[in-house]
C-alpha cells in the first residue's frame, strides 16, 4: 500500500515526531496504558512458569517457522494442494489492490447482502473496510475492540489489544451514540451490548471475513486464534467462508501448533491457551450439518517476498502476530500505537513496515528504539528484532545517507588528516561549548531539549598527554 | 505470468541465499537442527513432539494426575467440572441444571452420550443433525449439548470437531455450553490431541477442529476480563465414569 504522496517527501516521519511528542506529554494517556498492561506482565509469568522449559519451547518454535520459511517454496505449494483437496478455493494476490479487488469479487458473485468480519490483520494492511464500503456493502466487525474502534472511526491501537488505549466511559458514551444503550461503567455490561447487537448478525450475514494465524502444510488446514468466540461464530453460519492471510503463516506440520498455539498464548496474552484455537479444512463436508458452503482463501504477498529476499532479515517472517514485543517496549508504552502510523504497530512493525511500504520514508521507525532488546528477549520465536532496527538504519545510510550525515563526514576528515586544524577546531570548540549551551542556537536546540552537555576540560586530550605521558609510562614500566 | 507464478517465481528466487539458523539457546535444538540444515532444507520432522514436548507445560503422567491437572486447568479457566458415576447421574445433572436455569429448549446432537442426555430434559429440545442444523432455530436455544474428541490435562482444553460433535454452531452459538466425555478420552498433551484427530481423521479430515479453552472471554476493555463475549458465557464439562 502506498500511504504517502510522493510529492510530500519525510510526511510519515513528521507526523511521528509530532505525535510521539504529544503522546509523551500526556501524562494520564501513558499512565492509563501501562495500567492496562500491568495485567499482562503477570498472567505471562505465570502461564511462563507452567512451562517447563520456556527457553527451549522458545527454540522450538524458533525452529519450526525457520524451517518452514526457508522451505516455502516447497511448503506453500504443499500446503494449496492440500488445501484445494479438502474443498477449499485459493486466490493469490501480489499487492494489496489485487487482494481488494479478489474479496470484491468474491462478493459480487456471492451477490454478498451482508457481510461480518472477525478480527484480521491483512485485512487492516490492505484496507479492505473502505474498499467495501466504498463498493457499497456493508461491513460488521465483530471482535469486541474491533467493533469499538469501527464505530470509533480509528485503525487498531495496538494489533492484539485493538481499543486498549480507550476508557470504559469513551465506551458507554460510543454505545450510547450508536446503538442507544444506557450508560454503564461495567465491561462486563458493555460487553454484553456488543454481545447482544452483534448476535443477530451473525445469523443474518452471509459472507464470513476471517483472518489465519497459519497454515498447516502437511494437511491443508488454516489455524484461527481468537478468545471471543466471533471467528468460530463468523465462519459457521455464513454461506461462504473468506480467508486472508499473508504468504509466510506456513507451518509444515498439524504437530508443530502443539508448541506454536500455548506459545502464542503465553507471549501474547498470558494465557495457557487462546480460547479458540480452530483449524479449519475447507467448508461443509458430507455429512456435517452446517457450515459455509464454500471456502475461500486469499494469500497475499504485499512485499513479503521482498523480506524473504534479505537473509539478514528474513526471519521477521516468522512472526505470530502475539504483540508480544509490543508489550513490553519502551518506546511503544511512551509514545502510543497510533504515533507509528502504521498497520503493524511496536518493535516488529518498526522492522517490517520499512519493508512494506518503502524505506526511504519509513525508515525513522528504526530509530524508535532504545535498542534495550526487551523485544527480542520477548519474542517467542527468537526473532532478532532490535539488531534488525539496525540492519535498517544501516541500509539506509548505505542507500540514501543524509545531506547533513554526509557533509558532517566530510568534514570531519578535512579536519581529521590535518594535526593543526584539529588542535585548532578543538581548542575553539572548549571554548565556544559554554556559549552553546546558553544560546541553544537551532541546530543543537532539539537535542539539547532532553540532554545536558558536559563541562568542557580545560585542556585537550594531546595537551594532557604530553604533560603526563613521562609520568604514566614510568609507572608502567 | 499470473500472480500464483510470479509469487512463487519470487519466493524461488528469494531463497537463492540462505538464511542462518536462528540463535538457539538448547543444545538439543541444535542437534536437531545442524544437521538437517547442511541436508540442504530445515526437516525436522522429529522436533515439535519427540523433542519438544518435555519443554511444554505438563500433562501429567498417570490417568489420575492427568484428570486432576485437567480438573484444575479448567476450574482456572472458570469452566465446571463434574464428574459422575455414569450417563444416568450425567442426564439428572443436565435436567437439574436445566430446570434451575429455566431452559425453554436445548440443542444437542446425536450421539451414544448425548441422546439420553437430551431425552431426560424437563424442557424442548432441538436436534442439529436431523439432518441439516437451521441456525435460527440453534440461536434460540439456552444451550447446547455436545460431545468431545479429546480432554487435554495440559491446557485444560477440549477438541471439538464439526464431524462428531454435531457440526460447526453447536458449540459455539447457544449461551451455554454442556461437554459430556468419557474419562478414557483425557490426553496429555495439545500434541496427543493432535496425533490422535490425524489419525482418527486419515484422509478427510474434519471442515472444522477446534480447541475450546475455556468459556469464551475478552479482555478488550480496559485489558479487564469478562466472560461470554459472543461464544458460551458459561461451559460445563461433565466427565463419566
Amino acid at each position: 500500500m502506498i500511504a504517502h504522496p510522493s510529492d510530500l517527501p519525510r510526511l510519515a516521519k513528521k507526523k511521528f515526531l509530532h505525535d510521539a511528542a504529544e503522546h509523551v506529554r500526556d501524562t494520564s494517556h501513558r499512565s492509563f496504558v501501562r495500567k492496562a498492561l500491568g495485567g499482562y506482565y503477570t498472567s505471562r509469568d505465570t502461564q511462563k512458569a507452567r512451562f517447563r522449559d520456556w527457553e527451549q519451547a522458545r527454540d522450538a518454535a524458533s525452529l519450526a517457522k525457520w524451517s518452514a520459511v526457508n522451505r516455502l517454496d516447497e511448503l506453500l505449494p504443499r500446503f494449496v494442494a492440500n488445501f484445494e483437496a479438502n474443498g477449499g478455493q485459493v486466490h493469490w494476490a501480489r499487492t494489496a489492490e489485487e487482494a481488494r479487488d479478489i474479496v470484491l469479487n468474491l462478493l459480487r458473485a456471492a451477490k454478498a447482502k451482508a457481510v461480518i468480519k472477525s478480527k484480521c490483520m491483512t485485512s487492516e494492511e490492505i484496507h479492505l473496510n473502505a474498499a467495501m464500503e466504498e463498493d457499497g456493502y456493508g461491513v460488521v466487525e465483530s471482535d469486541l475492540g474491533e467493533f469499538i474502534q469501527q464505530l470509533r472511526g480509528e485503525p487498531p491501537y495496538h494489533f492484539v489489544f485493538p481499543c486498549m488505549h480507550v476508557r470504559r466511559d469513551e465506551i458507554s458514551d460510543l454505545f450510547q451514540k450508536n446503538l442507544g444503550t444506557a450508560p454503564t461503567d461495567s465491561p462486563e455490561e458493555l460487553t454484553m451490548i456488543a454481545r447482544r447487537h452483534m448476535r443477530q448478525l451473525y445469523v443474518d450475514a452471509d459472507v464470513g471475513i476471517t483472518g489465519a494465524n497459519f497454515l498447516v502444510a502437511e494437511t491443508g488446514q488454516i489455524s484461527i486464534t481468537e478468545n471471543e468466540g466471533n471467528a468460530r461464530l463468523t465462519a459457521a453460519l455464513p454461506r461462504v467462508h473468506i480467508a486472508i492471510s499473508g504468504i509466510e503463516k506456513v507451518v509444515e506440520h498439524l504437530d508443530d501448533l502443539a508448541v506454536l498455539l500455548p506459545m502464542l498464548a503465553t507471549a501474547g496474552a498470558g494465557q495457557p491457551m487462546t480460547c479458540y484455537n480452530t483449524l479449519y479444512a475447507g467448508p461443509r463436508k458430507d455429512g456435517e450439518c452446517d457450515g459455509p458452503e464454500e471456502m475461500h482463501l486469499v494469500l497475499l504477498d504485499n512485499q513479503r517476498t521482498a523480506i524473504l529476499a534479505d537473509p539478514e532479515q528474513r526471519d521477521s517472517l516468522h512472526c505470530i502476530r502475539c504483540g508480544a514485543c509490543l508489550n513490553v517496549c519502551p518506546i511503544f508504552k511512551n509514545v502510543g500505537g497510533f504515533t507509528y502510523g502504521t498497520t503493524y504497530q511496536g518493535p516488529i512493525g518498526s522492522v517490517i513496515t520499512p519493508h512494506l511500504r518503502g524505506l526511504a520514508d519509513w525508515n525513522h521507525l528504526s530509530g524508535a528504539s532504545s535498542l534495550c532488546g526487551a523485544c527480542t528477549d520477548a519474542c517467542p520465536v527468537r526473532i532478532d528484532i532490535h539488531h534488525h532496527l539496525l540492519h535498517n538504519r544501516r541500509n539506509a545510510a548505505r542507500t540514501a545517507p543524509s545531506r547533513w550525515e554526509r557533509l558532517g563526514h566530510k568534514l570531519f576528515v578535512m579536519v581529521a588528516r590535518r594535526p593543526w586544524l584539529f588542535a585548532t577546531g578543538g581548542a575553539v570548540f572548549r571554548k565556544t561549548l559554554g556559549l552553546v549551551k546558553a544560546v541553544r542556537p537551532p541546530l543543537v536546540r532539539n537535542w539539547l531539549a532532553t540532554r545536558d552537555l558536559p563541562a568542557a576540560p580545560e585542556k585537550s586530550f594531546r595537551a594532557e598527554w604530553r604533560s603526563r605521558k613521562d609520568d604514566i609510562l614510568h609507572e608502567r614500566s | 505470468m499470473n500472480a500464483r507464478d510470479t509469487i512463487l517465481a519470487r519466493i524461488r528466487e528469494a531463497l537463492r541465499v540462505p538464511a542462518p539458523l536462528p540463535h538457539l539457546k538448547s543444545r538439543n535444538a541444535q542437534a536437531a537442527a545442524v544437521p538437517a540444515a547442511a541436508g540442504g532444507h530445515a526437516g525436522l520432522t522429529v522436533l515439535p513432539l519427540d523433542v519438544a514436548t518435555p519443554w511444554l507445560p505438563d500433562g501429567g503422567d498417570s490417568p489420575a494426575e492427568q484428570l486432576q491437572l485437567l480438573t484444575e486447568n479448567l476450574e482456572k479457566l472458570r469452566a465446571t467440572v463434574v464428574q459422575v458415576a455414569d450417563a444416568q447421574a450425567a442426564a439428572e445433572y443436565v435436567a437439574r441444571l436445566a430446570h434451575d436455569r429455566g431452559w425453554g429448549r436445548v440443542a444437542y446432537h446425536d450421539h451414544s452420550l448425548v441422546g439420553p442426555l437430551a431425552a431426560a430434559l424437563p424442557c424442548e429440545t432441538y436436534r442439529v443433525d436431523a439432518p441439516a442444523c437451521d441456525k435460527r432455530a440453534l440461536e434460540s436455544c439456552d444451550a447446547g449439548i455436545t460431545t468431545c474428541e479429546a480432554l487435554i490435562s495440559q491446557t485444560g482444553s477440549l477438541l471439538v470437531s464439526s464431524a462428531t460433535g454435531g457440526g460447526r454452531g453447536l458449540s459455539i452459538l447457544p449461551h451455554v455450553h454442556v461437554v459430556v466425555a468419557t474419562l478414557d478420552q483425557i490426553v496429555p498433551t495439545l500434541g496427543d490431541a493432535l496425533h490422535q484427530a490425524k489419525e482418527r481423521h486419515a484422509g478427510r479430515l474434519p471442515s472444522m477442529l477446534s480447541f475450546i479453552t475455556g468459556p469464551s472471554r475478552t479482555g478488550d476493555i480496559e485489558r479487564i476480563l469478562v466472560l461470554g463475549a459472543h461464544g458460551p458465557k458459561e461451559l460445563f464439562v461433565i466427565l463419566v465414569g
